[in-house]
């Protein structure tokens, strides 16, 4: 029981570190929350069943299944990206020296756009992800643990260490770092906004692609309204762990996983939602800025 | 040969006149130094060089190519550095990172080749940290190449805001206020550093308080008030001139 949890829970909490990071690097970069967020991830989650789909209808998956999944996700990720880009131009950058509030209503507006463009396009009935190896596993430690948990344990913990290295040693994640410490400073060592805020969106939405088709694998069903509890359920991670900080975000994701998967085995399932939530209050009590945040220094 | 040159430069801010008309030219290889009181306009005219503020009226022009309305960034890579009177680096990050971000506009290699790190990139990266820990010790900060900005010493943290100018290669440093708040023993050690800069060739504008600063380095002189240039020359000149003196001290009666 215990072990079967701790997997259920690191799958889960996995997939929330990813949708996680997106909210916390375009929160740290722009602060903003950026509530279409959840909707890439359906799109992502969406975007799979359409290229398996195709690949299955030209026979490719009964080809190779490798082959077709990697180009399944390589697709995702690019699609997602490239609709994060566009949502970044369109609905953000215009309002950049708006007052706050603007972009935020701008961001529910785009989530509510997306939401009913993918219901009218795709029906508002749930998707059922093809069945490809749901029940195959191994066994570990007297539990059962199938493939495709392994995999979105394995794809999340690699994902999430490319990107701390990315953001600690390469050039763009230097250049990352310093627009989300000071916008106008970064542009002032000759650091282009614009294209850091790009590609920070690209990052993030890729993230979320991922998470999405990872967990329409898992679960098996897409429906054009899962963005919004797996949004919520995100943003919840990343202030847990202290909004704007990308380890943060990691550790809540993982954390509100563990603890939902745990408290739903040991204490109820139906109230499984509401104990996440309890311990994001209380964590905030005791320190408002999450885990990992650091408490705003008074800008002179 | 003149490299940076102010033409009727004006700037508003709804009904207050920040800077009205201002004009003048900065020789190549020369430190200038801009002077007045107060709400003078000092800082308004370095954010409109730097392109953080627009002006409302006038040109600006560098090697006769004129910067007027392009961004922070553009500006930055025709060849304008500068630092802030507040300290503004980027704290969380270590001192050598700081320095190491500001080479970004002086390099080639894009995203692509930084994931698959080719060689091209690897010898770029190494470039560029050798480059970085120069600029340190230029500024004499070599030895805490890993600590975290935000952590060192004042008198530190202004010198490595020089460094990190320097380090996007620029042919004009501005530097607000580069003396506030130092010791004499400090200010001397930054009047020594900005001659330095002088020695490698940049030309080096200032916004300074300092008279003993002023005076010892400048070859030339603007002074600022309300926003309108009053004055102009070199410090001999500046010194005996009433009108800046009125401008300090207000009017005898």
């Amino acid at each position: 029981m215990f072990t079967q949890q701790l997997i259920n829970g690191l799958t889960l909490g996995g997939v929330y570190a990813l949708i996680a990071l997106g909210y916390t690097m375009v929160y740290g970069i722009l602060e903003l929350i950026n509530f279409a967020h959840g909707e890439i991830y359906m799109l992502g989650a969406y975007l799979g069943i359409i290229f398996l789909g195709f690949f299955t209808a030209i026979g490719l998956t009964s080809y190779s299944l490798p082959l077709a999944l990697i180009l399944t996700f390589i697709l995702s990720v690019i699609f997602c990206s490239s609709y994060g880009f566009t949502i970044e131009k369109i609905a953000y950058k215009p309002l950049r020296n708006a007052p706050r509030l603007s972009p935020l209503i701008s961001a529910i507006g785009v989530s509510i756009f997306l939401q009913n463009y993918v219901m009218l396009t795709q029906g508002a009935t749930d998707k059922i992800f093809p069945h490809l190896f749901e029940k195959a596993g191994i066994e570990l430690m007297g539990t059962r643990v199938t493939y495709t948990q392994i995999f979105i344990i394995a794809a999340s913990a690699i994902l999430m260490l490319s990107l701390n290295l990315f953001i600690t040693k390469t050039r763009m994640g230097k250049a990352m770092r310093a627009v989300a410490q000071d916008k106008v400073m970064a542009s002032l060592v000759g650091i282009n906004i614009n294209t850091v805020i790009s590609a920070t969106f690209i990052i993030g939405s890729g993230l979320a692609a991922v998470a999405g088709l990872m967990v329409a694998a898992y679960y098996g069903l897409v429906n054009y309204s899962i963005g919004y509890i797996a949004g919520i359920k995100a943003f919840t991670a990343a202030v847990l762990g202290g909004i704007g900080s990308v380890p943060g975000a990691m550790f809540g994701g993982i954390l509100l996983g563990l603890i939902e998967s745990f408290s739903a085995a040991y204490i109820s399932s139906e109230y499984k939602d509401a104990y996440a939530f309890i311990i994001l209050i209380i964590i905030l009590f005791i320190k408002p800025s999450g885990l990992f945040g650091k408490t705003q220094e008074e800008k002179v | 040969m003149y490299l940076l040159e102010v033409r009727d430069l004006t700037k508003h801010f709804g009904g207050i006149r920040a800077i009205e008309e201002v004009r003048f030219r900065a020789k190549e290889g020369s430190i200038m130094s801009i002077i007045g009181p107060n709400g003078a306009g000092k800082t308004t005219l370095f954010n409109c060089l730097t392109g953080i503020t627009r002006p409302t009226k006038g040109a600006i022009s560098f090697f006769d190519m004129e910067t007027t309305g392009l961004k922070p960034d553009s500006i930055v890579k025709l060849g304008v550095a500068r630092t802030f009177q507040n300290i503004r680096l980027f704290r969380e990050m270590t001192v050598i990172e700081n320095v190491m971000v500001s080479q970004h506009c002086r390099t080639r290699s894009g995203l692509l080749s930084a994931i698959i790190r080719s060689n091209n990139f690897r010898n770029e990266e190494k470039t560029i940290k050798e480059k970085a820990l120069e600029y340190l010790e230029l500024v004499g900060l070599e030895a805490y190449a890993d600590t975290v900005a935000g952590s060192l010493p004042y008198g530190s943290q202004k010198r490595l805001e020089i460094a990190r100018a320097i380090a996007t290669e620029p042919r004009l440093i501005l530097l607000d206020e580069p003396t506030a708040g130092m010791n004499p023993q400090e200010t001397g050690e930054m009047m020594e550093l900005i001659k330095k800069l002088q020695e490698l060739g940049k030309t080096i504008i200032l916004i300074e308080h300092d008279m003993k600063v002023v005076m010892g380095i400048s070859e030339n002189i603007v002074v600022l008030d309300h926003g309108v240039k009053i004055a102009e020359g070199a410090p001999e000149e500046i010194r005996k001139n009433p009108m800046v003196i009125e401008a300090y001290l207000g009017k005898e009666h």
